[in-house]
């Protein structure tokens, strides 16, 4: 590991002037000198694996701003502080009662031990697990520009067969982040151009040319606030992953399902896929195809479908589409048969 | 009794907590980098990121500036060490610091040592090296590979096993199947890291290191560093978890050894566990082809196995569990053949029943295929099939309570209620299936030696070179010890793990128990002789008894005529302070130069196979039940059942624990574990436990283990038969019988995964 400066500003402000001070406005926040840490379940591990290298850490756990902390509920909706712990959120009342799949999102990632360690912006945040990413002599676009991509042609099974370019196809892991995304999350930041804030979904980039450019923040912005709007129905929705084992894996496929019924037809529904696409995945298609239909078997399949229209498929991933769709339809008809 | 510590029943030892318990659940126990060493500095390896060509060129520039960089030791500098040998206690016969050619991913191409483990894992980091690289061979059906007959390519493998007229008989069987079958490349990734860690005390060699093997690898150490094996002492105390991968030393011990004496200091190198995918052995890749000719009536007439094993370019490393597939059923003909495949990759190596894991998996998916060919109960065709002599050379068997496990396991797992149609239980939209299979395993058994010490305030100290690899040994050591001596087991202090202690073999091919004990057992009867020669002698406490059956019980004599006298009064009137008795077991049928061979590191094994009185194997048999969701695939395992019986049972706490350990494993091999290979580079690319996945807590939810009462004398003196690698052998075949009952779907490929079963 390189030796680094560790360093533990006392508010927002400070923490965004010392990052102004050792970043550019085109520096990549993965990329910087500087970068900001939290619960580190992700940055140490790639420091360690020099995949990150960073000489200046700032860590953001003893910022003062008390809302950083806390999540709260008003008419508009709920409000998680940047800092708020996975583990802490998924047990939330208000979130395991309003927002079903923003709760089996967070307790079904990781391990109870990390959960207790990641922040939820840092969870949002966290980058590819490709194994030809996190191993440094191996090609990859997305840690050396321009260097070729390894897992291409490779051992591809864990790969994105949505939103993929020819540059890359690692797979966005999370789970929050389809949960977030399915509910038009809002994503509030603050660097020294001021403070803004931006849909859910205008955070993460597809891979595009551009692989080692993952978010649209830069190096020296915080988040320090993730909204979610109140959507009254969404007490229907669920969060279903699939994965190889039990527990504390990566999903090979995952779907965030939010429903408005009317009976057995379809007012609105929210949909985004994990574990099958490059970033936060809202199959649009999917849920227009259910607006207005009685969902049953047949009209979830035609979703799943839609969803997965565009899906271009590797090697050993080509499975992650059939997969996707039955885990979509799955969680639909799941969802459907909540009781509320 | 709680489930963890079963009741004992005939032959069976009490369940007694292991003795140091304690001191594992409250962090005291210390492993081998654990060990506190003063003035420590750290080494890290570098290693090359191509399988296959030379070193051109290393620039160590950039490491050397690292602050508190302090030597590296890379080409030339092992010139005046000999190259390691591939054998019990020698993981490779490649010597990667020996010569530029690189033979495999990961190869250590130079150790960096510093002052910090930090500065060194940075300064190895920076380590570039230049390669003329050449286009690897991966594995099976990559280009380049050569394959060769493995028999007599290895002294554990000597021949293809045959009995009768194969192709006759099965040209002739009227009911016939023919299927290939295979299993992936695995790391054993204990959770106690690899390490080494070397000083010199003048011309003395001290090395902390997880070993299962302290004599051996004192003996090889010594010799690659050419010096007297008695100024070499390997120090292993506690293991974390071994299954073979500490079984024999890599190229890096010598290494690190030589980075000590450069710098007359002593050097601890933990290996990363990325780099230990290149740097360990491992259990390559397997391919299976078998055939199995029946009658109507289910009686097997012919039976083939043929297998292939992914080895490295210079070391036949063989598994060849044709030997026991072979012998497992009354087959009538049998027909085997093993090949060996080379490749541009590491050396593999032992790990957890490295012939029966990947060969009876393979014969027991084939068996549940034949049952289902011949439309009969899969137990009820394994018991028509149930041998009164081995097939091969005729032999029978020491004991063989196969049909007992099986009549226990399907009893407690509710077998009879099973609904033989295919995809005919569900449970809501899960689909369910319920499968079974064979566990065997060889009972070997090997010379050790042991002291044990009595003195007049009644306690004991009992030394042993063997090694706590998780078994539990310093626990059935000290019981055997206890149960001759009559002393309780509080008073007894067992020390292992040093080869400065009497020689035991290596920690492998579940002998440990059979081979310590039954040493203990010689060593405590010495102790036993002179206590009551002393006691009956005139002028002594029972003079006058001679010849009596007697026990030893409570510190005392206990003579069948009712007379007693305490042992302290005897060795008083012995006017001695203490017996101590050095023992030296060698089984049945040794060699005389078994023991001489035991101090050289390299221990005769006895049994299994070997015997010409009779074949000695453990069997096991375990059911399970698999649920598959009708959408979506992912199979889990709710309920597994295994009954083994393997003679004297010690301790039946940590013989279940053992059993319970294996069979998760099995679940594993089943459905999660493999090494992914990169065909292109000949590389590994899952080299982490993030995704190479074992089974977690959750995925283990109803596991009962049922110890069945088997007596055998034939065995070894001890009367036990080691259980360690019988647990997890069959698991994946049986996971694969309930996969097809539940779906109808059959998996010959492993792990089972959700994708075979979506299409």
């Amino acid at each position: 590991m390189r030796p680094f400066v560790y360093e533990q500003p006392a508010d927002i402000s400070a923490a965004v002037a010392t990052a102004s001070r050792f970043t550019t406005n085109d520096d990549q926040p993965t990329r910087a000198n500087a970068q900001f840490i939290a619960g580190g379940t992700n940055l140490a591990d790639y420091m360690k694996l020099g995949v990150a290298e960073p000489n200046r850490l700032l860590d953001l756990n003893r910022l003062k701003e008390s809302g950083l902390r806390q999540i709260r509920v008003t008419d508009d909706g709920i409000r998680f502080g940047a800092l708020v712990r996975m583990g802490e959120a998924a047990d939330h009342r208000d979130v395991t009662e309003r927002y079903p799949v923003i709760a089996d999102s967070l307790r079904l990632a990781a391990s109870g031990q990390i959960r207790n360690m990641a922040s939820l912006a840092g969870n949002i945040l966290q980058r590819t697990r490709c194994e030809y990413f996190r191993e440094t002599s191996w090609q990859c676009n997305k840690r050396v520009p321009g260097s070729g991509c390894a897992a291409m042609e490779g051992v591809n099974r864990q790969h994105a067969v949505l939103g993929a370019s020819d540059a890359c196809i690692a797979t966005y892991h999370g789970d929050f982040a389809q949960a977030l995304i399915a509910l038009d999350a809002v994503v509030h930041a603050e660097g020294s151009r001021g403070a803004r804030k931006m849909p859910f979904a205008k955070l993460h980039r597809q891979p595009g040319d551009t692989p080692h450019i993952e978010t649209d923040l830069v190096a020296d912005e915080i988040i320090t606030a993730i909204e979610v709007p109140a959507i009254p129905w969404a007490r229907r929705s669920l969060y279903l992953k699939i994965r190889d084992r039990e527990s504390y894996a990566f999903a090979l496929a995952s779907a965030a399902v939010a429903l408005d019924l009317d009976g057995e037809t379809v007012r609105e529904a929210r949909i985004a896929l994990g574990g099958v696409a490059t970033v936060p995945w809202r199959a649009s298609a999917a849920e227009q195809s259910l607006q207005g239909k009685k969902l049953d078997e047949a009209s979830a399949e035609a979703a799943a479908d839609a969803a997965f229209a565009q899906a271009r498929p590797r090697q050993h991933n080509a499975f992650k589409i059939e997969l996707g769709k039955r885990t979509l339809v799955r969680a639909l008809l799941e969802t459907r048969d909540m009781k509320v | 009794m709680d489930a963890a510590a079963p009741r004992p029943k005939e032959n069976m030892g009490e369940p007694l907590p292991r003795v140091d318990a304690r001191l594992k659940v409250t962090g005291q126990a210390h492993y081998p980098a654990d060990l506190p060493t003063a003035n420590i500095a750290y080494g890290a390896l570098a290693t090359s990121s191509i399988a296959k060509g030379k070193v051109a060129k290393l620039r160590l520039d950039e490491a050397r500036a690292v602050p508190g960089l302090l030597d590296i030791v890379t080409y030339g500098d092992m010139d005046k060490v000999d190259k390691p040998k591939f054998g019990n206690s020698g993981a490779t016969s490649i010597g990667p610091l020996h010569d530029r050619t690189i033979f495999h991913d990961g190869q250590i191409v130079a150790l960096a040592v510093a002052e910090t483990f930090e500065a060194a894992e940075e300064a190895a980091r920076l380590i570039r090296a230049e390669y003329e690289e050449e286009k690897p061979t991966a594995t099976f059906d990559s280009p380049g590979t050569a394959t060769i007959p493995a028999a007599g390519k290895s002294p554990l493998f000597k021949e293809d096993v045959k009995a009768g007229d194969f192709d006759a008989a099965y040209a002739d069987a009227a009911v016939k199947i023919d299927q290939r079958y295979s299993t992936p490349t695995q790391h054993h990734n204990p959770i106690e890291l690899f390490s080494t860690t070397a000083y010199w005390e003048g011309d003395q060699l001290i090395v902390h290191e997880p070993s299962q093997n302290v004599t051996g690898w004192k003996v090889e150490l010594a010799r690659q560093l050419r010096i007297d094996p008695a100024k070499v002492r390997i120090v292993s105390p506690f293991i974390g978890g071994a299954f073979g991968s500490k079984g024999p030393m890599t190229p890096r011990t010598a290494i690190v050894a030589v980075a000590a004496k450069r710098l007359g200091r002593p050097v601890r190198c933990v290996t990363s566990r990325m780099q230990a995918f290149g740097t360990q052995t491992y259990r390559a890749e397997t391919r299976h082809r078998i055939r199995i000719g029946a009658g109507k009536d289910g009686r097997i007439t012919a039976f083939a196995h043929e297998g292939w094993e992914v080895t490295s370019r210079p070391d036949a490393y063989v598994v060849g569990g044709t030997s026991a597939t072979g012998r497992m059923y009354d087959y009538g003909s049998v027909l085997t053949h093993v090949s060996l495949v080379q490749a541009d990759r590491n050396t593999p190596g032992y790990m957890r029943s490295p012939p029966e894991t990947p060969y009876v998996y393979a014969l027991e998916n084939a068996m549940d295929e034949m049952a289902v060919a011949l439309g009969m109960d899969p137990v009820e065709f394994r018991r028509i099939n149930e041998p009164k002599a081995e097939p091969i050379g005729k032999k029978p068997f020491s004991s063989r309570s196969l049909i007992q496990c099986y009549d226990q396991a399907a009893e407690a797992f509710g077998w009879a209620d099973r609904d033989p149609k295919v995809g005919a239980m569900r449970d809501g939209d899960w689909l369910v299936g319920i499968g079974c299979a064979t566990a065997i395993y060889p009972t070997a058994v090997a010379p050790c030696a042991a002291r044990v010490r009595l003195t007049v305030d009644g306690d004991v100290r009992l030394q042993c070179g063997s090694h706590e690899i998780g078994t539990g040994v310093r626990t059935v050591a000290g019981q055997m010890a206890s149960e001759r001596l009559g002393v309780s087991i509080e008073k007894i202090s067992v020390e292992i793990g040093d080869s400065s202690l009497p020689p035991a073999p290596v920690s492998g091919g579940s002998i440990s128990t059979a081979s310590v004990c039954s040493a203990v057992l010689m060593a405590c009867d010495a102790i036993r002789t002179k206590l009551y020669a002393a006691a009956t002698a005139e002028g002594g406490p029972l003079a006058g008894s001679h010849n009596e059956e007697f026990e030893l019980a409570g510190g005392k004599i206990l003579a069948k005529s009712g007379a007693s006298a305490k042992v302290g009064d005897v060795l008083k009137a012995m006017q001695v302070g203490a017996i101590e008795e050095y023992a030296e077991f060698a089984p049945k049928g040794a060699t005389p130069e078994a023991l001489k061979k035991l101090y050289a590191g390299t221990p005769e094994f006895h049994g299994g196979e070997q015997d010409e009185d009779s074949v000695k194997y453990a069997f096991g048999a375990e059911f399970v039940e698999v649920r598959i969701n009708r959408y979506t695939r992912e199979i889990r395992v709710p309920r597994i059942v295994g009954a083994f019986a393997a003679g004297r049972i010690m301790n039946t706490r940590t013989a279940r624990s053992q059993l319970m350990g294996g069979m998760i494993w099995g679940i594993g091999q089943a459905l999660h574990e493999a090494t992914e290979v990169d065909r292109r580079y000949a590389r590994y690319v899952n080299r982490d436990l993030q995704d190479y996945l074992v089974p977690v807590n959750a995925d283990i939810k109803d596991l009962q283990v049922i110890l069945v009462p088997e007596v055998d004398h034939a065995v070894n003196p001890a009367g036990v038969k080691g259980l360690g690698e019988l647990g997890n052998v069959g698991t994946a075949a049986a996971v694969a019988s309930a996969v097809y009952h539940a779906t109808g779907r059959r998996i010959r490929d492993l792990p089972i995964r959700i994708e075979q079963l979506l299409v």
